[in-house]
């Protein structure tokens, strides 16, 4: 068994690295391996924005994503920095910074520094980027 | 112990990559990872001395690479042929680095057991 640790740095609408992760990560839970954690950094973050809105008939990433991470229990981390960059905001943040328009950056996704990074990339075997 | 390496291909200031990629690596550098810093194509840009970002409203994060050292980043990659290309030498650049062909750029990047492209 192998421990993956996918990295996700291109945007989730103007790329399709999101789709091309979310396959990966399935055929890495079919074929009996593991992944640690998905780490979004640059442009990846905005995946986790969950005011994302999308027609009935149109895929939904944040959607997949979320629940692909739930029923396999894994960990979906995004980087502060880069994310309040782009508007992405948690709910403790927001409630810090008296934000009045809410926040966007909810469970299963956490809002977490790059240490994080740093600690899947230790544990993991290998690592990959999207 | 990790083995990373941070590989720059972008300029100065399109867009975040640059900053994001120096937050990258002074983050790993304080968790004690050997991170080793790679600039290729026009990432080579990215350490020329004389910057005047104040102008673009930027901040200047290429000054952070003096203190790289001091986070036990101890390699900084350059391709040759990117500075060749973009009429570069190694007497206009900010820091120390090591230049390498592209054969030996590519073979020591693929000594690092992790690799994050900043693009």
């Amino acid at each position: 068994m192998t421990q993956f640790c996918i990295i996700i740095t291109s945007s989730a609408l103007d790329a399709d690295g999101v789709y091309s992760a979310y396959r990966f990560a399935q055929a890495v839970i079919d074929k009996g391996h593991k992944i640690n954690g998905v780490f979004f950094y640059q442009s990846g973050v905005t995946l986790a924005n969950g005011y994302q809105t999308f027609l009935s008939d149109e895929r939904d990433m944040h959607k997949l994503w979320s629940e692909f991470a739930s029923q396999y229990d894994i960990p979906l981390q995004v980087c502060v920095t880069a994310a309040n960059r782009r508007g992405l905001i948690s709910e403790q943040d927001a409630a810090e910074q008296s934000e009045p328009n809410g926040f966007n950056l909810s469970p299963p996704f956490s809002s977490v520094g790059l240490g994080e990074l740093m600690v899947l990339l230790e544990e993991c075997d290998r690592s990959i980027q999207f | 112990m990790t083995t990373l390496a941070i590989v720059n291909h972008c300029a100065p200031y399109a867009g975040q990559a640059g900053q994001e990629s120096t937050d990258l690596a002074l983050a790993a550098g304080s968790f004690g990872q050997q991170v080793s810093v790679f600039f290729v194509n026009d990432g080579v840009f990215q350490l020329i001395a004389q910057q005047t970002p104040e102008q673009l409203q930027r901040k200047h994060f290429t000054k952070s690479f003096g203190a790289f050292e001091f986070y036990d980043i101890e390699h900084i990659y350059v391709c040759r042929t990117s500075l060749e290309k973009r009429g570069l030498s190694v007497t206009e650049l900010a820091v120390e680095v090591t230049v390498l062909d592209s054969t030996t750029f590519n073979h020591t990047l693929l000594q690092h057991q992790h690799i994050v492209n900043m693009t």
